[in-house]
Order: C-alpha cells, then sequence, then structure tokens
C-alpha cells in the first residue's frame, strides 16, 4: 500500500470510530438522560410521562417516616415553596438527614408519589448538591443552603 | 517553623522549576551544552525542595500541629498513625503536594538516567515536564497552599472524613497520581520530539516504560478505588460510571491505547504522530480528570465541597497545555517521516484496530461526562448521564476489542495470516463454547448478554493461554523442549500473556457480579434468618464495638449451608463524633467464587435492624484480574529491552524475532 492510500485508509477508520462514538452516543442519549426537576417545576409543570428524572431539594424536617414493610421509607423533598413526596425502598445513605440536601432518581407515580430507586449518598457532610443550591437559590431560600465550604473544611478522596 | 520551612521549601521549587523550564529549552535551541547541563541539577534540586515541603506537611501531621490550618482541618489526635500519615493526602491541598512531588521525582528520574538520550532531547523533556511543574507549584501556592497557619490554633483537629480512613482508600490517591503523572512523562516526551522534528524507535523505548509504569498505577489506583466503593460504601456495587471514576477511566482507556501504539513505533517505525497524539490526549485527559475532581462542575457521587477558584485555575492550566501541544503538533506533526509501511492484515493492524476501538471507548465516555456540563453551560437544563447511557454506548465498543485481542498477538509483523491465526484459536473456540455453554446451563433464564460477557471472558484468557502456548511450542515439541523455551521468552511475552488473561480475568469477575447477583433488603429481629443463593443466613443481633475514634454497633450474622457454619460476618455502623459522620462497614465472606455481602441499615426503637445482603459471584475477579493485568505490566517493565538506559546496549543485538 502507498503511504497516500495508507493515510486515507486510516483516516477512514478514524471517522468510521467517531462517527460509531457519535451514533452509539446519541441513540443512547435519546432514552437515558436524566432531567433534573425541583419541586418548584413540578408544581409548575407536572411530568405526565413515565420516565426517570431526578429530584432534588432538602428533606423537610420532621418528615421521615418508615413504612409498614419495615425497610422502604416516605419523606417529603423540599425548596422551602413546594412538597413532593417520596418513597424509597432501600438503606439510607449514610448522610441522609433531615434538613439536608439530597439529590434522588426514579419515576412519580400516577398518584403523584417520587418512587425513588436510587438516593445519592454524599461523602462530605458541607457539601450541598449543585442543582439542590441552584434550585433553592430560584425560589429565594437561598440562605437556607447548607454552610458554604470554605475550602479548608473539604476532604476528597482524590 | 516547620510549616514556615516547608512553605519556603514550596516556593523555592517553583523559582527552580522555572530555571528548570527555560534554561535548557534556550539551550538546546542554541546549542549551547552548559545551559543545557542545568536541566539536571535544577530537577534534582526541585525534587528535593518538593520532598522537604512533603516532609513538612507530614511532619506537621504526626505530631498534630494543629496552628497548620491544615492539619486542624483534616486531623485529630485521636487518630490512628496510619491515617496521620495518609491524612496529608487525604485533603486537596496535601494531594497537590503529593502530585507535585510525583511529578518533580520523575522529573529528576529523566534527568539523571536519560544518559543514552541525544543531550538535545534530553533537556527539552526535562524542561517540559519543568513547566508542567510550575503549572502545579503555582497553582498549590496560589490556591491551595497547605501551610496556612490557623490563629489561635483549636485545642483539637476536625478529624480526617471518616470514608477515607481505610487502608483501601489510604494507598488509593498515590497509585493514582502515579499513574496520572507518570502520563505527563510521555506528555513531555511528545512535546520534546515535537520540538526536534524526530521520533525514532529509541525514543519510543522512552516513552514505552514510563507509559508501562503509569498505567500500571493507573490501574491498580482505579482498582483500589472500585474495591474501596465496593466495601466501604455498603451498597455492593462497584462501578457507577461517575464522573469521577470515569476521569480516571479516560486516561486509562487512552494510556492503554498508547501503550500498543508505542510498541508499532519502537518494532516498525510507524504511526509516529498518532502515537505523540495519543500522548498528549492520554496527559490532557488526566488533567482533565484533575479538573473536574478538584473544580466540583459536575455532580457526582464522590463530589466533596470545592472552591470553584481553583476550578478555573486548572482549567487555564489544561488550556495551556493541550491547547499549545495540539498547536506544536499542527505545526509540526506534518514533518515527522512517517516509516514501514504494512498491510491491514498484521500485527500493526490488529493494534491500529485496538486503538480505534480504545480511542473510540474514550470518546464515548467523554461525550457521557462532558455533555451534560456542556448542556447546562450553554443554558440547556440540568440533566444527568446514568450508567446506561454507558451501558449501551461503553460495552458494544468492548466486545470487538476483546474479540481482537486473542487475535493480534497471533499475527506476523507486516504482513499476518488470519486465517491461520483463527485456525490456532480452534481451542480457545471450543473452550469459550463450553463455557457459554456451562454458564447458560447454570443460569438459565438470566440476560442473554451476561453469556456474550462471559464467552468474551473466556475468549480472552484461553485466547492469551494459546498464544503463549503457541511461542513456546506446546504439544508440539517435546516438554522439555517447551520448558526450556518458556524459560527463554522475553519477559515482555509473559507480560503480554498476564496481561491479557488479567483483561479476561476481570470481565468474567465483572459480568457475573452485576448479571446473576442476588440483593435482600429485609427487617431482620435477632434470631430471624434469610436465605439468599443457597446460603441461610441468621441475625444474632446488634452489640457495641467501639474503636479509637469512633462509636460503632455491630451486628452478627451466622452463615450456614443445610445447617453447617460456614462464616459469622460482623458488619458495623459507624459513628464518627469529631467529623459528626456515620460510615457503613460492610462485612463480606469470600469463597473466592462468590461474596456474600452484609451491610447494615438502621435501627427501629423494637430492636429490629434493617440488613442489607448480596450474593455477588466471581466478584473477587476484578480485583484479582487487575491485579494480573498490573503484575503484567510489572514483568514487561522488568524486560531488559525497556529497562531504563538499555536502548544504547540493545542496539548491539539483533532485535529478536517478536512473533516466533
Amino acid at each position: 500500500m502507498t503511504r497516500k492510500k495508507r493515510r486515507l485508509t486510516l483516516l477512514t477508520l478514524c471517522l468510521l470510530g467517531l462517527g460509531t462514538a457519535t451514533g452509539l452516543a446519541l441513540m443512547a442519549f435519546e432514552d437515558n438522560l436524566l432531567f433534573f426537576r425541583s419541586p418548584t417545576d413540578l408544581a409548575e409543570q407536572p411530568v405526565t410521562e413515565d420516565r426517570r428524572f431526578r429530584l432534588g431539594g432538602l428533606v423537610a424536617a420532621g418528615s421521615v417516616e418508615r413504612l409498614d414493610d419495615g425497610v422502604s421509607v416516605r419523606f417529603l423533598v423540599t425548596d422551602t415553596v413546594h412538597d413532593v413526596p417520596v418513597v424509597y425502598g432501600g438503606i439510607l445513605p449514610d448522610l441522609f438527614r433531615e434538613g439536608q440536601g439530597v439529590v434522588a432518581h426514579g419515576r412519580i407515580d400516577d398518584r403523584g408519589v417520587f418512587r425513588a430507586d436510587e438516593l445519592l449518598a454524599r461523602h462530605d457532610e458541607s457539601y450541598m448538591p449543585p442543582e439542590v443550591a441552584d434550585a433553592l437559590d430560584r425560589v429565594g431560600a437561598g440562605p437556607l443552603t447548607a454552610p458554604h465550604p470554605t475550602g479548608n473544611n473539604a476532604s476528597t478522596i482524590y | 517553623m516547620i510549616a514556615e520551612l516547608g512553605h519556603f521549601a514550596l516556593v523555592l521549587a517553583l523559582v527552580l522549576a522555572i530555571t528548570q523550564s527555560l534554561v535548557p529549552l534556550i539551550g538546546a535551541a542554541r546549542g549551547n551544552d552548559a545551559w543545557m547541563a542545568v536541566g539536571r541539577p535544577a530537577a534534582l534540586a526541585q525534587f528535593g525542595a518538593v520532598s522537604i515541603a512533603f516532609g513538612a506537611l507530614t511532619a506537621a501531621y504526626l505530631v498534630s500541629d494543629f496552628s497548620v490550618a491544615n492539619v486542624a482541618a483534616n486531623s485529630h489526635s485521636a487518630k490512628p498513625l496510619l491515617y496521620k500519615i495518609t491524612g496529608v493526602w487525604g485533603n486537596h491541598e496535601g494531594s497537590l503536594l503529593l502530585w507535585v512531588l510525583i511529578l518533580a521525582l520523575f522529573g529528576a528520574l529523566v534527568a539523571v538516567f536519560g544518559d543514552n538520550l541525544r543531550d538535545t532531547l534530553r533537556a527539552r523533556v526535562v524542561a517540559v515536564q519543568g513547566m508542567i511543574g510550575v503549572g502545579f507549584l503555582l497553582f498549590t501556592l496560589a490556591t491551595s497552599n497547605p501551610f496556612l497557619r490557623l490563629d489561635p490554633a483549636p485545642i483539637d483537629g476536625r478529624d480526617l472524613n471518616p470514608l477515607l480512613q481505610d487502608p483501601g482508600l489510604a494507598f488509593h490517591p498515590p497509585l493514582l497520581y502515579l499513574g496520572y503523572v507518570g502520563f505527563s512523562i510521555a506528555f513531555s516526551f511528545a512535546i520534546a520530539a515535537l520540538i526536534e522534528g524526530r521520533v525514532d524507535a529509541a525514543w519510543a523505548r522512552w516513552v514505552r516504560p514510563w507509559t508501562l509504569a503509569a498505567w500500571c498505577g493507573l490501574t491498580m489506583g482505579i482498582a483500589l478505588g472500585s474495591w474501596w466503593a465496593y466495601y466501604e460504601l455498603g451498597w455492593g456495587g462497584w462501578w457507577f460510571w461517575d464522573p469521577v471514576e470515569n476521569a480516571s477511566l479516560m486516561p486509562w482507556l487512552l494510556g492503554t491505547a498508547l501503550l500498543h501504539s508505542s510498541v508499532v513505533v519502537e518494532k516498525r517505525d510507524a504511526l509516529k504522530s498518532w502515537t505523540i497524539l495519543l500522548a498528549i490526549l492520554t496527559f490532557g485527559l488526566s488533567l482533565l480528570g484533575t479538573f473536574l475532581v478538584r473544580s466540583g462542575v459536575l455532580t457526582s457521587v464522590h463530589a466533596f465541597a470545592v472552591d470553584p477558584a481553583r476550578g478555573i485555575f486548572i482549567l487555564v492550566l489544561l488550556i495551556l497545555a493541550v491547547g499549545g501541544a495540539l498547536t506544536l503538533y499542527a505545526m509540526r506533526a506534518p514533518s515527522l517521516k512517517a516509516g514501514g509501511l504494512f498491510a491491514p492484515l498484521s500485527r500493526e493492524g490488529a493494534l491500529v484496530l485496538n486503538n480505534l476501538l480504545l480511542s473510540t471507548a474514550t470518546a464515548t465516555v467523554f461525550i457521557g461526562t462532558l455533555y451534560p456540563l456542556l448542556l447546562q453551560a450553554i443554558g440547556g437544563g440540568q440533566v444527568s448521564v446514568g450508567p446506561p447511557f454507558f451501558n449501551a454506548t461503553f460495552l458494544p465498543l468492548m466486545i470487538p476489542l476483546v474479540a481482537a485481542m486473542a487475535v493480534g498477538p497471533l499475527m506476523a509483523w507486516k504482513r499476518g495470516d488470519l486465517p491461520g491465526a483463527l485456525g490456532r484459536l480452534k481451542m480457545a473456540a471450543v473452550l469459550t463454547l463450553v463455557v457459554v455453554l456451562g454458564a447458560a446451563y447454570a443460569h438459565s433464564g438470566g440476560p442473554v448478554l451476561a453469556l456474550v460477557g462471559m464467552a468474551a471472558a473466556a475468549w480472552a484468557v484461553v485466547g492469551a493461554v494459546v498464544e503463549l502456548a503457541e511461542r513456546i511450542g506446546l504439544f508440539r515439541v517435546p516438554l522439555a523442549a517447551s520448558w526450556s523455551r518458556a524459560k527463554g521468552l522475553p519477559r515482555s511475552a509473559w507480560g503480554l500473556t498476564l496481561a491479557h488473561a488479567g483483561v479476561g480475568i476481570a470481565i468474567a469477575g465483572m459480568t457475573a457480579s452485576t448479571a446473576w447477583e442476588s440483593e435482600r433488603i429485609e427487617l431482620m429481629r435477632p434470631g430471624d434468618t434469610l436465605q439468599i443463593a443457597g446460603y441461610d443466613v441468621t441475625f444474632h443481633g446488634v452489640q457495641r464495638a467501639d474503636g479509637p475514634n469512633y462509636l460503632a454497633d455491630q451486628g452478627e450474622l451466622e452463615v450456614t449451608v443445610d445447617g453447617r457454619h460456614v462464616a459469622t460476618l460482623t458488619p458495623q455502623k459507624r459513628w464518627y463524633p469529631v467529623a459528626q459522620m456515620a460510615t457503613t462497614e460492610a462485612a463480606i465472606h469470600t469463597t473466592w467464587l462468590a461474596d456474600i455481602y452484609a451491610a447494615l441499615g438502621d435501627a427501629r426503637d423494637d430492636g429490629a435492624w434493617t440488613v442489607r445482603l448480596h450474593h455477588h459471584p466471581l466478584v473477587p475477579w476484578i480485583w484479582l484480574g487487575s491485579c494480573v493485568m498490573t503484575l503484567g505490566g510489572m514483568i514487561s517493565l522488568a524486560d531488559r529491552r525497556l529497562r531504563v538506559g538499555a536502548p544504547v546496549r540493545r542496539r548491539l543485538r539483533p532485535a529478536p524475532a517478536a512473533a516466533s
């Protein structure tokens, strides 16, 4: 093979690879993008389709209760203006606490209850998920957010 | 005093790094030997200064000097000694110092052992390494100084994040950094070669061991991190496609590609400019990983509180390094003369395929990790991309990769014989089929994809063994002859076999533990028994088991099969009063073929506990496979040809035929 031809082949292969990657990514995006919604978003624009999304806010104080099966937990996620009831059927993350920020993945059922299949665990108590901080800011509850990290109290894995 | 000494040493290191990055570079451009020779003492002195700084911080941790803000924020007098030491890099500032230390060490190693490099190339490599050092030293001093004092000093510290007080995680950052920073050497060599306009086999022989060493460190670092997540986070998963995990996976994937393409440069003098590009991008992804982790721009299960100003600094550093390198590449790459030609069906062709698939896979991970960030930046809303995305994009690319992995090493350089190679893999095909049928029989009704995964695993392992058997002529010549051939094989051949087999072992673990796991989450009272995967697990209640700096509730679970005692599991729920944090300590019993995993949830007032039980088939194989891969890498690294300093000597001997 001549040099030119080989370069052309390599280039074609590279483009093919890149094309495959883009194609696969676009196809997967179609179904697997998780949108973030705050309780206020949900109140203003109820979700109609049966699709997983992320719900974030603060765990309302005094709202956590255990259901009769002994395992599931029900609580309210609030952004101080609106609340959404959430039911979660697993072991709570270590840093799950009332008044703390939380992000839940799941679907909303026909009675308006958010069925979470995953609760994001934080590794650091002073951490506030950016989406939650943002959602609280939007409804004007900014000062209620958890103590702002000064940088020095933050621990990191890496 | 010690902290000020450290601070001073760090500033000194910055000045030395600036010298190291400028003087040898100018010397190389002007052909001035004296200026070029400055690189070596400067690199050594910089390493010395950073070591002093690192030693000073370690000393502050050891004596619990809480007047140092960093120590006060991340240590406590009651903390065990091991975690006082590892606490040094268990926080942002200290871990950056570790990063700079490894960077300076590698720069010094090139300066000292680079005697057989061309003077100009060595001077330029050392200079580029110095530039990276300048960037990170500036970053440390300007935004993340670990030596700042507190006045008044607190009585005691705030303790290290309890999740990090763990032996697995103690060594995770140094290994990961060994990988990240190790790729900086490949980067420096790439830039130096671009400035010189020359890439040859000797260059590749220098780049390969460094890449290999970095790759080994990164492999172990990622494996340790995932092992830690598995037993410490308490929900039994080992990989979450989390942005921070992806940040380390991307340089690993591209680094693996670089490892393979530099073989082609060394052996066949081809793929030069591609290899240079890979070296630049691999280190670029390491920097990107640092940016993603340090800036906190992405929501992640790993996310810790971080300071956005630092993110901007690293972003600028990233743009300068990668942008500058790519500009240089665009200007100079066309002048690199391409060498040996090869047919598409050849060892080189197989390695090109490997590179294409690995870079495509990197691209899919890159898109999935950064797309949410991009969308948010242009005001498109907040989205996140979860495991299903990666399963749909990344996994399909791994199947042809593994399929080709067994075939490639059996092909000859220049022009390979595909039917011949496939013919020699008949045995592997048969064994793969046996494994698939066995898995299908044992887990009938399970997901079909799991069978594909098991097939890939078996194919990779058996393929690697077949390749080794071919080399030593097993069963074709007498056993004694095979044995002597095996002893005579270069270490890199053994390394190849082990690394490829390790991939297969890890795939088996990943597939089986994901597809065939069983999970039960139940409320248990003392005396209750649960069945999981043929085991009976009886709950015997919870007792207090306090440690040096934590309080703990320890559950006792007895595992039996048909009334026969198998193991007693003691999962804990710990409370660290100083850090005001709870952690879950899972208890695991492993048979090496499966893990039984127990974690405690919350207690109810009546003495019942939520208990989570998992049965993960083959899960230890994930980390076993990673260790085998790393072992393969290390054995290759010990190969005479690759040993630092070997290039010149090797030229005296004819190259052994690689594909016998």
